[in-house]
């Protein structure tokens, strides 16, 4: 009977193997997928809802997490069947998994740039979200201007003392070089490949756990991220809110995009997935992540 | 009669011949799979070497991959920092490894050796994964505190996590090369009025030393080739390697940028090439490894 | 026979010294390896444990609830080490049988076990990267479980064929002589005689490599993915392109991305518990190998 049934299995991934290995880019999803819906008893259509199942497969953002994890929760609502992926690999691998294939819909908190546009990327705009400053909360410092965070992030600031706080060294902490967010808070700060970084995380998370565990830190993270265990200061005496993004008046603030390729068909799950998130009625669900939809 | 029990034979024959046939695909698919990597990571490590010229990428001080108006592409800072992070966790974890390797093979009382021994054995399953997390939660913490630095992610950091996770290889592999020495030289020893302690020292240990030196060309294999763990500690800037300094090794450059360098890029490539050279330094470690051995077995 | 390890008396002043300072060194080493051993479970536990309850074990995390739970991880384990076990062991198995039973050539079985050890010796980073490169990309099989599991069958290949290979040495020639002598054909001999006594040695490396892909975490991480939703492995396509983290790559997922500390020191302490377990599982299909040989 094991022995039945070890065979069984190992039959079932020789054939996957060969199939995703022997076909082109975007078939094996579909050849896999017409042999299961054919294997199965198809029992009658009673509505496209029931009839969607399949994986959608999504990486890139960090910062995306929270507002593609709660639309994935929601979307397995709608569609029991449909298994939607997240893997948080930076902006830059999430755009260059939709190029290359390797997931089915890419994430970035950055505006495309032309030269990934004119390689075929096509931008999905979700939802709008700013890049709050963040300190541990035992700082005394509550406001800062840009110009200050440029200084801070360029170097020429490096004592807290500069800036009417405690005298402690800055301890500035910043992100990979493919994130999303890195890429959007130096443009919009002034301070692109001029940062001189204490240390740097490869994820929002990593990067606001450890600004609230050090009180000399000084980093930027997606608001959608920001929690209690450390303190966004204001920015030119704006505070980072929902509102202040809404209305623009938030100085630092980007695009979250779902990225996918120009002419290549994406599965039927994938397809409802992106346009369940495009959708107003995702706004909610995107504000219950804390950012703020784009469609809604 | 005749043809029928031929024709069986010709088909266990042919059994035969074709089992014969897939175990000898499979001896050879180990080196199928060595020339496969070995093969990709040359080809695909030779075009950024070749554009960034062997002598700058190996000898380059400044690693700044993704500087839009100026990149470099030195490693000079990672293959120092992995040298001396391995070196480091070395000087800490061998002499630890081998004294506690002495004690449990010689000194201490079998039953406490029976409790100590499978804690180690522990020690050595953890995941990788866990001694980051363990280092990133009370190491990093200690030593800015201890230090009065501005944060605690750094080489020492690093050096120290690589140093518990040798150890456990170092203290089960010396104790086996310890127990296997003949008994007869302890005999000797402690009949010429040597004291236990100095036969446990000086006769004993020399005996077992090509399996000591095993034991520590693994732990260099497995200081070197640590990525996840300390790439938890260390920081991660592309500094020239200090003890409180924010580092980034060989393995932990390839880490923390492989997921987001664009395909066909120049960044990319020259992850490719930092690949081949950690896997130049593995090979040779490899090759080391397999003297030793073979001298421990002669 | 040791009594102790103190000196005797009347030893000069210089060995006298040397004896101290090496006993110290020496139980110091001792004690902060037990320490370090004692310290580091301890710590694991009361950090993992207040956050581990049956919930956490059997649900699935929930942004929108604010819940947690690690079933999913769980799953891709099991996922990961079912497909790499089923594929690694006929052919690390089958590697190990011709090292033994029909390679001749000796320079020829030194190059496969010079192979063999160069293939246990590189780091798993390099899995990681030659994994993306050839499963991911070029075979087309994207970040799945998949192509995880098949990068780490390149990488569990030598733990297989050497303790295979070791237990087939162990095998009495007068086994194989007996059977050569009534005539039995080579792979006759190997299906019902050899193999069958080396079953213990084979089921210790399959227990050693159940525990590297336990442990594994950068491959995964690169390979696999990092979805920590629960996948639906019977679904349409669930079975090749399902992607997600194992329980290693979701205690990082935990550490690294979204400082959930306390639920990484929980999956901690579950790995610590399976880790404890295998290495029991090996140390008592070591002893029924050896037990074995002996008779």
């Amino acid at each position: 009977m094991k022995k039945i049934a070890t065979a069984a299995l190992a039959l079932v991934l020789a054939l996957g193997l060969l199939t995703a290995c022997g076909a082109n880019s975007t078939a094996p999803s579909s050849s896999a997928a017409a042999q299961e819906s054919s294997s199965t008893p198809a029992s009658e259509p009673a509505s496209e809802t029931e009839a969607l199942s399949g994986v959608v497969n999504t990486s890139g953002s960090t910062s995306m997490e929270s507002v593609v994890l709660a639309l994935s929760e929601a979307f397995k609502e709608l569609y029991p069947d449909v298994t939607v992926n997240y893997s948080g690999t930076g902006s830059g691998a999430g755009i260059e998994a939709a190029q290359t294939g390797t997931s089915d819909i890419g994430l970035s908190s950055r505006e495309l740039t032309e030269e990934e546009t004119a390689a075929g990327a096509v931008s999905n705009v979700v939802a709008k979200d700013g890049v709050a400053v963040i300190v541990n909360p035992a700082n005394g410092v509550e406001d800062l201007t840009v110009e200050q965070i440029a200084d801070i992030f360029s170097g020429k600031i490096t004592n807290w003392s500069e800036l009417g706080g405690e005298d402690m060294e800055i301890a500035v902490y910043g992100r990979e070089a493919g994130s999303g967010t890195r890429g959007a808070f130096e443009e919009i700060v002034g301070v692109v490949d001029a940062c001189q970084l204490t240390n740097e995380y490869s994820s929002t998370g990593d990067l606001v756990g450890n600004v609230a565990g050090n009180e000399n830190a000084i980093g930027y993270a997606s608001l959608s991220a920001v929690d209690d265990t450390v303190k966004a200061v204001k920015v030119g005496g704006v505070a980072c809110t929902e509102d202040t993004i809404k209305d623009g008046s938030y100085a630092i603030q980007r695009p979250f995009v779902m990225v996918t390729m120009e002419g290549v068909a994406l599965s039927d799950a994938a397809q409802a997935f992106l346009d369940f998130a495009m959708s107003p009625d995702a706004a909610s669900i995107i504000a219950a992540a804390g950012a703020v939809s784009a469609n809604g | 009669m005749q043809p029928q029990a031929r024709g069986k034979r010709a088909f266990r024959d042919g059994i035969e011949n074709a089992m014969r046939l897939i175990f000898t695909v499979c001896g050879f698919i180990a080196i199928a799979f060595v020339l496969l990597i070995s093969v990709y990571l040359i080809l695909s490590g030779l075009p950024a070497i070749k554009e960034v010229g062997l002598f700058d990428f190996l000898l380059g001080a400044r690693w700044d991959s993704t500087n839009k108006t100026d990149p470099a592409y030195g490693i000079l800072p990672f293959i120092l920092t992995s040298i001396w992070g391995t070196c480091g966790a070395i000087v800490i974890g061998v002499p630890v490894g081998i004294l506690t390797a002495v004690f449990l093979a010689r000194v201490a009382p079998p039953r406490l050796a029976a409790v100590v021994r499978p804690a180690v054995d522990l020690l050595a399953g953890i995941p990788s994964v866990v001694y980051g997390l363990v280092g990133m939660m009370v190491l990093v913490p200690s030593i800015k505190d201890l230090f009065d630095l501005k944060a605690g992610d750094s080489l020492l950091a690093a050096i120290l996590v690589l140093a518990v996770m040798i150890l456990p290889s170092i203290v089960s592999v010396s104790e086996t090369a310890l127990k296997a020495v003949p008994k007869e030289y302890a005999e000797g020893s402690l009949a010429l009025g040597a004291t236990s302690l100095e036969t446990d020292f000086k006769v004993i240990l020399p005996a077992a030393r090509s399996g000591v030196a095993a034991s520590v060309v693994l732990g260099v294999g497995r200081a070197i080739g640590e990525a996840m763990a300390i790439l938890m500690v260390a920081g991660n800037a592309a500094n020239m390697p200090g003890l409180f300094k924010s580092v980034k090794f060989l393995t932990t450059a390839i880490a923390s940028e492989m997921s987001y360098a664009s395909v066909g890029s120049l960044q990319r490539n020259a992850l490719y090439s930092i690949g081949l050279v950690l896997f130049v330094f593995i090979m040779l470690i490899n090759i080391l490894l397999n003297k030793v051995l073979k001298k421990n077995k002669e | 026979m040791r009594t102790s390890v103190d000196a005797p008396r009347g030893l000069s002043a210089r060995r006298r010294a040397w004896h101290g300072a090496v006993r110290a060194a020496m139980y110091l080493s001792a004690a902060l390896t037990c320490a370090l051993a004692l310290g580091l479970i301890g710590y694991i536990l009361w950090r993992g444990l207040p956050g581990l309850s049956w919930e956490f074990l059997t649900t699935q995390e929930s942004i929108l609830k604010g819940t947690d739970g690690i079933l999913p991880a769980i799953q891709n384990t099991i996922y990961v080490i079912l497909v790499t076990l089923v594929i690694v062991l006929p052919l690390g198995v089958g590697a190990a049988v011709y090292l033994t039973e029909y390679a001749t050539n000796r320079r020829l079985t030194g190059a496969i076990e010079f192979a063999t050890e160069t293939l246990a010796g590189i780091p798993s980073i390099l899995y990681a990267l030659v994994g993306m490169l050839v499963f991911c990309q070029f075979c087309d099989l994207g970040t799945t479980l998949l192509a995880g599991s098949l990068t780490l069958v390149i990488m569990t290949l030598p733990t297989i064929i050497r303790t295979t290979q070791e237990s087939l040495k162990a095998v009495p020639a007068g086994y194989r002589e007996g059977a050569a002598g009534l005539g039995a054909g080579r792979w006759h001999m190997i299906r019902t005689i050899v193999l069958p006594c080396a079953l213990d040695g084979i089921v210790t490396g399959c227990i050693l490599a159940v525990g590297r892909i336990v442990g594994e975490s950068a491959v995964l991480i690169f390979t696999a993915g990092m979805s920590t939703s629960m996948q639906n492995f019977f679904g349409s396509g669930g079975l090749v392109k399902s992607s997600g983290a194992t329980l290693t790559v979701a205690l990082y997922v935990y550490a690294k991305e979204r400082y959930k500390y306390d639920n990484a020191f929980s999956v901690a302490v579950v790995l610590l518990a399976l880790t404890l377990l295998i290495n029991l599982a090996a140390g008592a299909a070591g002893k029924r190998a050896k037990r074995k040989e002996e008779r």
